[in-house]
């Protein structure tokens, strides 16, 4: 019974959690971020079902209201959107746990206002992977942007004029979407990603939807940082407070991945090899720059928050480039991709924020040894998330390469395998020189203070997420069959 | 020439306050300002899908006798106006968002100017 | 679970042996003694369970263990075939020996990080007993990259900026490597499919045009030959010299230049085959190299002065005797090749502990030091001469016999230059080595001043000195009795003609 009201009651768990957390706040001190992981952990086993429902019974719509569509809003849960959604809420239930059991900064008066855009936000992200409804994407992408904007701008006044600027960018961003918008709205009438699909796909892509299409596509990638487009991501995730960088750059530019692979896919008929409208093209060769540009801008890097700044410029830049490739093991390596940089990209935020919580600093130059004696566990998980991120056997990273290079020899272009292989080689640069820091160097002075290695609720989830990245590789077969390949569009 | 511009000339203008949103935004030196751009910015968008539901001769979409039910095509498109009144809530909660920023912004530096502020991030 | 204990499971329990010993060391990082006891007795279930996968691999058995789909149409799978078992016996036996080296060594050196050492070395002969039981190449991948890791903290064990240096300049050779054999890997199993090892080749003619052949064998020969020491592919070995001598021993002599090698005959022999190498010259391409590197790096090997350094480069140039055998593939270069795999293993391990003695006990690093030192430490230095006589193919040590094969190899497969090439490097191998013992024997001692330059009085740790001269006697043994007590030779043989007589088509695949 549950079962058809899945795709909304994800959402509204969130909004509901949001209304509830003045109340909350006044209960109790710690009840908030309680209440935050509480719910993150409903909302993900929703999202569980609603994978499972999709996955056993095919996809399905849920008419909100019970409007029928293209009246109503239509919400939809297929195989692609079920995937996104256990992907943001694992990955941020997981960050929420830690929020709550081992970063104490935000309790008290400010944490009601915090938590309660976290669940704004990440209601909106679960409400953009659930809608069908072009319009309502839009506003569930600026109900997260604009919490996101307040989490990522609650720091230092360096916080809020990094966040002011994303919010600028990304206002533009959701404007030109909505103006792309409006050509299509003049082109079909319709705002129903299915309706719109079948009207374009009978009169085919004029002038008018291709301009909005055009429109859309610069939007999007403003929003998911593709490479031209990235500037406002490395400041506004540096200066954000440890938590909101770990909830948010893992899955916020995920997100916009999503919607460029519903409307690229799914709702506008582009044909890959139409020379005339080349977007899968371009899409691939600002992946690849994008590849080259982050990874070569995180090696100065003495900030290592910015650092993993730039390797996510980095890492949207593989997905791009699986998309653009247009083949089946091209579409799958990006997909892929999403679930494992979530995972790695949260577990190196999340160490990045146990140093700060430490107060060791997240400066490279001044890591030391010691470092790794105070936090044996959580570094070792940060090493296992770069190796990751290198793109070493049997870690995850390695097999969303290597799909990658799948798709890239299947679509005939080598260009693209040396672009990943040498992108490898660059994420090993800037890693190594951080193992290299923290393991290896004069240990004289603190060679007497004791190791603990033990586990608590303070590296609980670093641990969890880089065991799963061993799972997650080592069972990426089982992923790709029984979850990516349904998804995947004919070609 | 003169044609295209007169027939379009709803649309000419909307494109006038795009660009003039869009260079206050990219040139000004005020943060205030560059908001300001913003939202003339978000206004262009606005009026973009306000022109597109309009019809000439058409009424606005409130019951009225002369066209009843049976003769929709007499009002103008109600959706894009619905859909406006959506846009402009998110812009007006943008506004608000930004402007929060800025008075932390301010708090912490003393300026919302964007080269001084800059200066004093380099320090 | 029961079917994890049982027979056909062997290949995985001899991988994992060492890798569930990794944990157990570092959580007695306390207690030295615990901590190099289960160290010593990983090493020894190591070697049993090989041993034990040897006898049903003489038997005919070809053990062959399916774990799980790793990518789409491509399972992570170990096999046991003969050249396998050959490179395991030889890594599994010298880990026991390198063992009870290190205790000595590491003590008698007080080295800090020792639990990190052992850690590192028992998880780097898990990878390469996993990549001696590789079936297919993604899997040898997996492992080749995990030995990567696993020797990368070996290097930099002393951590000075030397260390920290040479680490940096192996992770670059050796993750680049393996980032082009990947490459290689894809771009081969996108149109074959699993790519199991299989004796004599699996790559179906035309599947491929003749330069995609060749650059696919380029992307390999590129990606094992960084580890096999191929020059111009060979500058971070001696630069990795700086490691501990026991690291030196095993995983330059040993574990990390041999899978290299191991990996050059898996992909020669069990990738490509004989007859696709002799079709598109690519033998000749290869033994071009080989030849070269020989040669170089005897001639390098000569000048220099620092003992381990000239170790280094001898290691580089007897590694490419193994690359020459692989290119001529002949049966009787394939055989030579594949014996002086384990030859050279036991011959240079020999020197290594005896460099690694002689720097503990005496601190000496200079072979120009070396005046009068046998006359303190005669076992020592005993056992650097036979090393040296094998090195330089003069009976009755074993590695007269692989040279011997390997010289005949080159005379059947019609290339008497390189005969003449083994020859030389003999003599040249002759003409680094021998100094040394005699400087150690016949030299007087250089008078110093100072008592803590002299010559210690008596011999080094008989830790260290026992395991060097059984390491000596068993390379005499196998010198006379190639096939006693364990049958190398007979193995060598097997390997070779199932490599050159059968080609692809000639046998079903046995993977």
């Amino acid at each position: 019974m549950i079962g058809e009201h899945l795709p909304i009651i994800v959402i509204l768990t969130y909004c509901i959690a949001a209304l509830l957390m003045p109340a909350a706040g006044l209960l109790h001190r710690k009840a908030p971020s309680i209440l935050a992981f509480a719910s993150g952990l409903a909302a993900l086993v929703f999202s569980f079902m609603t994978l499972w429902k999709t996955v056993r019974e095919g996809a399905f719509n849920y008419a909100v209201g019970a409007w029928p569509p293209p009246v109503g809003i239509e919400l939809l849960a297929d195989p692609l959107s079920a995937f996104f959604l256990v992907v943001i809420n694992l990955v941020s239930t997981i960050v929420l746990f830690h929020a709550h059991f081992s970063d104490g900064k935000e309790s008290g008066e400010r944490s009601i206002s915090y938590y309660a855009c976290v669940m704004l936000m990440l209601g909106g992200f679960s409400g953009i992977v659930g809608t069908a409804d072009l319009f309502n994407l839009f506003v569930f992408l600026e109900m997260s942007a604009l919490a996101g904007y307040a989490l990522l701008g609650n720091g230092s006044g360096r916080a809020a004029h990094s966040a002011f600027r994303y919010l600028i960018l990304g206002t533009i961003g959701a404007s030109f979407y909505l103006l792309g918008l409006g050509f299509i709205y003049v082109e079909t009438g319709s705002l129903n990603m299915g309706d719109v699909s079948l009207i374009l796909g009978d009169v085919g892509m004029q002038t008018t939807a291709r301009i909005g299409f055009v429109f859309i596509i610069i939007g999007i990638s403003l929003k998911m940082a593709l490479l031209p487009l990235h500037q406002w991501l490395p400041d506004a995730y540096t200066d954000a407070p440890a938590m909101s960088t770990a909830l948010i750059a893992p899955i916020g530019a995920k997100v916009a991945v999503y919607v460029l692979i519903r409307l690229m896919y799914d709702v506008f008929p582009v044909a890959p090899g139409d020379w005339a409208f080349p977007l899968h093209t371009i899409l691939a060769i600002a992946g690849a720059a994008g590849i080259i540009w982050g990874s070569v801008m995180a090696i100065p890097q003495t900030n290592m928050k910015r650092m993993l700044a730039y390797s996510s410029v980095a890492q949207i830049g593989y997905i791009a480039l699986g998309i653009g490739l247009a083949t089946p093991f091209g579409y799958i390596g990006a997909v892929l991709h999403v679930f494992n940089h979530a995972i790695m990209k949260a577990c190196l935020f999340l160490f990045s924020a146990r140093l700060e919580k430490t107060g060791q600093g997240i400066r490279i130059d001044k890591l030391t040894p010691a470092t790794r004696r105070r936090l044996p566990v959580s570094t070792a998980c940060f090493v296992l998330a770069a190796i990751s991120m290198i793109g070493l056997p049997p870690t995850a990273g390695f097999f969303s390469k290597w799909y990658l290079i799948l798709g890239s020899l299947e679509s005939g272009n080598g260009f693209y395998v040396v672009v990943i292989l040498a992108s490898s080689l660059l994420n090993a640069v800037y890693f190594f020189r951080i193992i290299e820091r923290i393991y290896f160097g004069n240990t004289d002075t603190d060679a007497l203070e004791p190791v603990r290695v033990r586990l608590t609720r303070r590296n609980l989830a670093l641990v969890t997420l880089a065991l799963s990245l061993l799972l997650a590789g080592l069972f990426n077969v089982w992923i790709v069959k029984s979850l990516i390949a349904p998804m995947v569009p004919a070609f | 020439m003169i044609e295209i511009i007169e027939s379009y000339y709803a649309y000419w203008v909307c494109f006038l306050l795009l660009t003039v949103g869009l260079y206050g935004i990219l040139f000004k030196q005020n943060l205030l300002k560059k908001v300001i751009g913003l939202t003339i910015f978000q206004a262009s968008v606005i009026l973009f899908f306000i022109i597109i539901a309009f019809k000439d001769g058409g009424t606005v979409p409130i019951y009225n006798e002369a066209f009843s039910t049976k003769e929709p095509l007499g009002y103008i498109n109600p959706l894009p106006h619905a859909l406006m009144l959506t846009a402009i809530v998110v812009g007006v909660a943008t506004v608000g968002v930004a402007l929060a920023l800025l008075m932390r912004i301010h708090k912490a530096f003393g300026t919302i100017d964007e080269s001084t502020l800059w200066k004093e991030l380099r320090k | 679970m029961n079917a994890f204990f049982q027979a056909s499971f062997l290949p995985l329990h001899a991988v994992l042996v060492s890798f569930l010993a990794v944990p157990a060391i570092l959580l007695a990082s306390r207690r030295p003694n615990l901590r190099e006891g289960i160290s010593l007795f990983a090493a020894v279930a190591k070697f049993a369970l090989v041993l034990a996968l040897l006898g049903s691999v003489l038997d005919g058995n070809r053990p062959v263990l399916e774990l799980l789909q790793i990518a789409p149409g491509i399972s992570l799978s170990l096999a046991v075939d003969p050249l396998g078992i050959f490179f395991a016996l030889v890594a599994s036996g010298l880990w026991i020996l390198t063992t009870v080296y290190s205790i000595g060594y590491m003590r008698g050196n007080r080295e800090g990080g020792q639990t990190r050492y052992y850690a590192s070395f028992a998880l780097s002969l898990s990878a390469t007993i996993g990549i001696a039981f590789s079936a297919n190449l993604l899997t040898f991948l997996l492992f080749y990259e995990l030995l990567t890791l696993a020797t990368y903290p070996l290097v930099v064990h002393k951590e000075t900026p030397a260390a920290i240096r040479a680490g940096r300049m192996y992770l670059a050779y050796a993750l680049s490597a393996g980032l082009l054999f990947l490459a290689g890997t894809i771009w081969l199993q996108s149109r074959t499919g699993m790519g199991s090892f299989t004796a004599g080749g699996f790559i179906a003619e035309g599947l491929f045009s003749s330069w995609e052949l060749t650059s696919l064998f380029l992307l390999f020969m590129v990606g094992v030959g960084v580890k096999a020491g191929i020059m111009p592919l060979h500058s971070w070995l001696p630069a990795a010299m700086v490691a501990p001598t026991p690291v030196s021993a095993l995983l330059h002599a040993v574990a990390v230049v041999k899978s290299g090698a191991f990996g050059v005959l898996r992909i020669t022999g069990f990738v490509f085959g004989p007859e696709t190498m002799r079709e598109q010259g690519l033998d000749l391409l290869l033994a071009c190299f080989a030849g070269a590197t020989i040669l170089l790096a005897s001639i390098i090997a000569l000048k220099q002065d620092d003992l381990k350094k000239r170790l280094a480069f001898s290691t580089i140039g007897h590694l490419s005797y193994i690359v020459m055998g692989a290119a001529l593939a002949s049966t009787a270069a394939f055989t030579g090749s594949v014996l002086h795999l384990s030859a050279h293993a036991l011959m240079k391990i020999t020197l290594f502990l005896c460099a690694g003695a002689i720097y503990v006990h005496a601190h000496k690093t200079r072979v120009s030091e070396l005046d009068g030192l046998g006359r303190s430490m005669p076992w020592t230095f005993g056992a650097f001469a036979i090393g040296s006589l094998g090195l330089a193919g003069i009976p009755p040590v074993n590695g007269f016999i692989s040279k011997w094969w390997l010289a005949s190899g080159s005379l059947e497969s019609g290339y008497p230059l390189v005969l003449g090439i083994f020859l030389l490097s003999g003599l040249l191998n002759a003409g680094y080595f021998f100094p040394i013992v005699i400087r150690g024997f016949f030299h007087a001692p250089a008078e110093t001043e100072e008592g803590a330059h002299a010559h210690p009085a008596s011999e080094a740790s008989p830790w260290m000195v026992v395991p060097l001269c059984l390491t000596a006697a068993l390379a005499i043994v196998f010198g006379i009795m190639p096939d006693f007590p364990l049958p190398f030779f007979d193995l060598a043989r097997q390997i070779a003609e199932s490599v050159t007589l059968s080609g692809p088509g000639l046998l079903p695949p046995s993977g």
